[in-house]
């Protein structure tokens, strides 16, 4: 590197850094996560009968690569600065995972919620997803887990992309480097880890070899602990709340200007038709004792097999 | 009918991935009875070296778009030109394997022609629907495990066109035999822009992956009850003298008794062996999805009410790290 090569460097170093403290070019990053049923517990109860499911009954947890996605953005803000904003869109119960979010650092929070929404598929979900993006504005930066654990899709990040027309990369399974004017990323390509480089607006759906998230900050336990929606919120507490900034904001359908038509079930191109619990059919089963001569028995039955095979 | 079946490469082999001809002999069959078209399509730098091999699986035409810009996954060119094509072509169906890849564009490609896609389906046929008290003509019935497998969800899209789903690689079987068929090539007309090149490849280095599940006709798999590292390394013992490959639950890569690349299941490689053998495996139905197609099942469990053994053929009720080494004693006394 010449000595004019470097001082430009330390130039732009220095420029970046004031903008920065500024508050002039901070990167806006929005992170898409989704609170889930811990699909480890499901019980019949929790189905519905027309195939879609309870929520109410099931114990909910945040999606864990979601969790993996917020703490990319968190990285990148201690690198370049950066507004973390963590959007959900669910019942309200869901500002639990917005609540946790705060915790771990984001800067701003929003619910997306309404009855208009309920039994939305994959392509309804991005569509008011990417409206919730397009409405916090002037955003560089998506990022999503790369699937939920409840419907194990990886549709909604991708469509969201499509929708708000930024450049993607799934399956990122390490951040690199990220600058005022680019990210660089590896990507697990199945045969393959590629490393990427994609100037912003991008949107990135992230694995859970990506990084471990953190814990909650006492602080901002300290600090949030009484975030609420407003509807959630006494009468006489609210402009306390909004003057802490704990009022998270609710993005409806009519606040967001949604057209209903896309929006639920009604604007999801794909119906359940049918729902069937997976019982286990016994089959004919032979038992070997676990002793000598029992495994004896079972290595001449594995052997006998594997030659026929062969 | 048509259907379209998005085909891709390995970029290794440089030859057709086999979910792309699992799914190329999967729609010749539904579209059999309908004297149906089924239309490959391939985006890349070049063709695959054996795209001979989608023929006799049942494709009857190759559609493909090369560039030199397109050697590797650029999400937003890829989206474009395919969506071209099924504008083109307007077929009934388009099917994807849930590769990374695949997962990665047929989102996009849904979005944008605001139809219903649906993601990992292990069966899919057709029959006449009827929705809503309408007749919605023949349509295709899309079933998949939900809610970490423990649903089976039948899907259908009424009312959108083309109708999209993606199924995983090993899910569908391929031809007992090559099909006697020839098919025809065709360039696809694209107008083709450098502006949907986003994404800047700065470097690619190929997994060193030495697990590889096609070429044995032997699975070991082992789970929690294994109960350790120096326990799984029995199974690879056993493995040795078997001439198979050592596969894992979820549990015993959690527990970090083995590698992920050794996943099987919802979450990790399907496979359908010969035989095989579930070491210390509860069958939980994450498990399940990525290995009951198997010829024969053996499970070695100490849990005598262990799902597994429900669907397995032969079982024994013991622990692992006393049942394998007698395996492994008494194999090695035969040769």
């Amino acid at each position: 590197m010449t000595s004019s090569e470097y001082e430009t460097d330390f130039y732009d170093s220095l420029v970046s850094m004031w903008l920065i403290l500024s508050g002039e070019i901070m990167k806006k990053i929005v992170v898409l996560a989704k609170q889930v049923p811990d699909t480890a517990n499901i019980t019949g109860q929790a189905m519905k009968e027309d195939g879609t499911v309870n929520r109410g009954k099931l114990p909910a947890i945040f999606n864990p690569e979601d969790l993996n996605g917020l703490q990319m953005a968190l990285d990148i803000k201690s690198k370049i600065g950066a507004e973390v904003h963590v959007v959900t869109m669910g019942p309200p119960r869901a500002v639990e995972i917005l609540k946790h979010s705060l915790y771990l650092g984001a800067d701003k929070v929003y619910l997306v919620s309404d009855m208009k929404f309920a039994g939305a598929d994959t392509l309804a979900t991005s569509y008011v997803l990417s409206e919730a993006v397009k409405k916090i504005g002037n955003v560089d930066m998506v990022i999503a887990g790369r699937q939920a654990i409840d419907g194990d899709t990886a549709q909604v990040g991708p469509q969201v992309a499509d929708k708000v027309g930024f450049n993607q990369i799934t399956y990122v399974s390490k951040l690199n480097d990220v600058t005022e004017d680019y990210v660089i990323v590896e990507r697990d390509g199945e045969v393959q880890t590629e490393e990427i480089k994609s100037q912003f607006p991008v949107l990135l759906t992230v694995t859970e070899e990506a990084n471990t998230p953190g814990y909650p900050s006492c602080v901002q336990m300290r600090n949030y602990f009484k975030a609420e929606i407003a509807a959630n919120i006494p009468a006489e507490e609210l402009e306390n709340a909004e003057a802490n900034g704990l009022v998270i904001p609710v993005f409806n359908a009519e606040n967001m200007g949604l057209n209903i038509e896309q929006c639920g079930l009604g604007g999801s191109p794909t119906k359940v038709k049918k729902i069937k619990s997976i019982t286990l059919v016994g089959g004919d089963l032979e038992m070997f004792e676990a002793d000598d001569s029992g495994i004896k028995l079972l290595i001449n039955d594995i052997m006998k097999e594997y030659t026929e095979a062969n | 009918m048509k259907t379209i079946v998005y085909i891709e490469k390995n970029p290794i082999t440089k030859n057709c991935r086999f979910v792309s001809l699992e799914l190329a002999y999967k729609a010749y069959t539904m579209m059999q009875e309908f004297n149906g078209d089924v239309i490959g399509v391939f985006v890349g730098d070049h063709l695959p070296e054996d795209a001979d091999k989608l023929f006799q699986n049942g494709l009857d035409k190759l559609i493909y778009y090369t560039n030199d810009n397109l050697k590797n996954l650029q999400s937003i060119a890829y989206k474009n030109i395919i969506e071209q094509i099924i504008k083109q072509e307007e077929p009934d169906i388009v099917l994807f394997g849930a590769t990374h890849n695949g997962r990665d564009i047929a989102p996009l490609i849904a979005s944008s022609l605001k139809t219903g896609l649906t993601a990992d389906c292990t069966q899919l046929f057709i029959n006449d629907l009827e929705y809503k008290k309408e007749d919605k003509g023949k349509s295709l019935y899309q079933v998949r495990p939900a809610f970490g497998g423990n649903i089976l969800a039948t899907i259908v899209t009424p009312d959108n066109r083309p109708m999209m789903a993606s199924v995983r690689e090993g899910v569908m079987p391929l031809p007992e035999k090559k099909l006697d068929k020839k098919g025809i090539m065709e360039e696809a007309n694209i107008d083709f822009t450098e502006e949907w090149i986003k994404s800047e490849f700065l470097s690619i280095v190929p997994k060193k992956s030495t697990v590889n599940f096609d070429s044995k006709d032997v699975i070991i798999a082992g789970g929690a009850g294994v109960g350790s590292k120096e326990n799984f390394d029995l199974l690879h013992k056993l493995a040795a003298l078997l001439d198979a490959e050592v596969g894992a639950s979820r549990a015993a890569v959690d527990f970090g008794y083995t590698e992920k690349a050794r996943q099987i299941g919802q979450t990790g490689s399907v496979v359908r062996p010969k035989l095989y053998i579930a070491a210390g495996i509860s069958g939980q139905i994450q498990h399940r999805a990525g290995m009951e197609e198997s010829m024969k099942i053996i499970a070695i469990n100490n849990d005598p009410n262990a799902p597994i053994f429900n669907i397995s053929h032969k079982g024994i009720v013991g622990d692992v790290k006393d049942v394998v080494p007698k395996m492994i004693q008494m194999l090695r006394e035969e040769e």
